[in-house]
């Protein structure tokens, strides 16, 4: 605990990254906190007030502060309660995508030859795909109505949850592999280190060497690499919502609040705006935060 | 270098052929569905079956993926349950677009990078650099469809000044490629001039542009000769491998444009599991992915007089 709060300390000393981690925190407690809100129901329909303006006066007296969607729901708070999921899934999938990448990455550098081969080629099968057609290709074939789904949806998962883990196994197929490759470039380098050797004279184990020794000390790159990686994420989920295969309906997915209201052209100005600024903000925070701990990891 | 370059076309061909067997198996399990989405959904569950049987899905796996593949290389790509077209003749003037818009995007992002790089990495930390850089961050945070979003609603339905629809229903446009080309280039050019910028750094920072300066050479000359060259060799490799990842960003461009591309007919293909087309689009991939890796890196080596092909 001492420990974070000196990084934060530390993180403190660059602009940039403060402005970073506000982004961040300012989604992260409206997660937390929006049940608490006075806001509107973020599912609820109301039909004489498709499509209105940002601070409309609604029918029954209360205020739509930034308008209304093609169903007369309220957009902020759609955005709000959209906020619990965008965080949830696309911190769920980097932290499973890594934590694969990483197992692949670390044998592949510690162990070599045909381990090597193998999941590097494996990860090159991967990469070959341009990412987007992966992820479509994936979640157009595993939704709810194929094999795999119906399972899922047989052991009693919602919808929401079939897809949330579908989404989540596409994106580790195609983000696995990129970090496979970055950790191995940094165990190839640590291997040769004296601690390595000494660990192995001791007769620890190949996975206590991995795990526990070389892991550890490629955190530094890793970290700057996983704020980014969580910002890809975050827009490729957001960019399957907008595609239609996101998470199902009545969710408020900001990618798909998007292409909803996108058919009504100019009129839907205003419900098109609000979650495109939501995304931009989630993401650049993202971006600045990496921005700022990679800064004050080159200064010392 | 015939070596590497066989190697990689060997690596290429197992890629291709691991990913066709992969595609293939995934597809197999949706056939019926397939049939129901080109016969419609109050189609009677003969009528699909007779549909799947006339048009040769229901041999065995092994049998249809050997018959596809000896047609991939003789230039059959079977025909498109979708559109009811050749693959290859459907695919390839959606090639030609996807490749004018790329052509457009990358020309635009590379010069605008190099140049912003540049400028930002000649004057390290100075005010000009600090804001070179947050805008490049800025705008690669902002994902390809928010930033069409804000362009239409601007562009499209404030100021009326462009469609905001690039079909090209009445014929090639320049006006419908502006803001597809723009959205790309917007969230694109951001990492490459990163990138430059802390190549130029760098260089700056080495010996021997310290001794160029002192030995009393101009400093344009200082940049234009010296630091430009070896400052580009990084973002050079670097661009010339992101092609493989512009093509993501090119599916929800074109989709978000309905501009008729590689990437919008793929995600059509996707969606509707017409397995043929979406088969040679990967493999158009792969080989775009393979070919690409491989240019850079031969120019990686061209540029680079200290590397040479073991």
């Amino acid at each position: 605990m001492r420990k974070f709060l000196k990084s934060f300390a530390l993180l403190r000393e660059s602009p940039i990254g403060m402005i970073g981690i506000s982004l961040v925190a300012f989604w992260v407690i409206i997660a937390l906190v929006v049940g608490f809100l006075p806001l509107r129901d973020p599912l609820a329909q109301s039909a004489g007030d498709l499509l209105k303006p940002a601070l409309t006066l609604a029918q029954d007296g209360g205020h739509y502060w930034l308008g209304t969607d093609d169903r007369g729901r309220d957009i902020l708070s759609r955005l709000f309660f959209g906020s619990r999921l965008v965080l949830f899934w696309s911190s769920l999938a980097t932290i499973i995508a890594y934590s694969v990448g990483m197992l692949m990455g670390v044998t592949a550098g510690y162990r070599g030859g045909w381990w090597d081969e193998g999941l590097s080629f494996l990860g090159n099968v991967f990469l070959a795909f341009p990412q987007m057609v992966l992820f479509i290709v994936i979640l157009s074939q595993l939704g709810s109505d194929s094999p795999a789904g119906r399972w899922l949806a047989q052991t009693g998962f919602s919808t929401t949850w079939v897809k949330g883990v579908t989404i989540v196994l596409a994106v580790m197929f195609a983000t696995a592999p990129q970090v496979a490759r970055i950790v191995r470039g940094l165990v190839l380098d640590l291997k040769t280190r004296d601690y390595v050797a000494a660990a192995e004279v001791r007769g620890e184990g190949a996975f206590y060497i991995m795990l526990v020794e070389l892991l550890p000390n490629a955190r530094g790159p890793l970290i700057v690499d996983a704020c980014l990686r969580l910002g890809y994420v975050t827009i490729a989920i957001a960019a399957l919502g907008f595609l239609g295969l996101g998470l199902p309906p009545p969710d408020p997915d900001w990618g798909k609040m998007i292409s909803d209201v996108r058919g009504f052209g100019a009129m839907a100005a205003n419900a098109m705006i609000w979650p495109a600024l939501a995304i931009s903000s989630l993401v650049l925070g993202l971006n600045l935060m990496a921005d700022g701990i990679r800064e004050i990891a080159l200064r010392d | 270098m015939i070596t590497i370059a066989a190697r990689r076309l060997v690596s290429m061909l197992l890629i291709m052929f691991v990913i066709s067997i992969l595609l293939f198996v995934v597809f197999e399990g949706d056939k019926v569905n397939l049939a129901a989405r080109v016969l419609g959904p109050y189609s009677a569950m003969e009528g699909r079956l007779t549909w799947l049987e006339t048009n040769g899905y229901n041999r065995p796996i092994i049998t249809r993926y050997f018959s596809w593949l000896y047609g991939f290389f003789t230039g059959d790509w079977k025909t498109s349950a979708q559109f009811s077209a050749p693959v290859y003749n459907f695919l390839l003037p959606r090639l030609k677009n996807t490749a004018i818009l790329g052509a457009c995007v990358f020309v635009l992002t590379v010069t605008i990078s190099l140049v912003l790089g540049v400028f930002a990495g000649v004057a390290e930390a100075s005010k000009r650099d600090r804001v070179i850089t947050v805008f490049s961050v800025l705008t690669t945070s902002v994902p390809e469809f928010a930033s069409a979003t804000f362009l239409v609603a601007i562009f499209v339905f404030w100021l009326d000044w462009l469609p905001g629809s690039s079909s090209f229903s009445t014929g090639f446009s320049w006006r419908e490629m502006v803001l597809p080309v723009a959205t790309l280039v917007i969230y694109n050019f951001g990492y490459y001039t990163r990138m430059t910028r802390a190549s130029m750094a760098e260089v700056m920072n080495s010996q021997y542009i310290r001794t160029a300066i002192l030995k009393g050479l101009p400093y344009r000359q200082v940049i234009m000769r010296h630091a430009l060259r070896n400052a580009l060799i990084a973002p050079f490799t670097v661009m010339i491998l992101q092609l493989n990842y512009l093509l993501s960003g090119v599916v929800v461009t074109e989709v978000f444009f309905a501009y008729d591309g590689y990437g919008k007919a793929l995600y059509d293909a996707a969606m509707f599991g017409d397995v043929y087309l979406i088969l040679a689009g990967a493999m158009i991939a792969v080989v775009v992915a393979v070919v690409s890796q491989f240019i850079s890196d031969v120019g990686y080596t061209l540029l680079n007089p200290r590397i040479r092909f073991a």
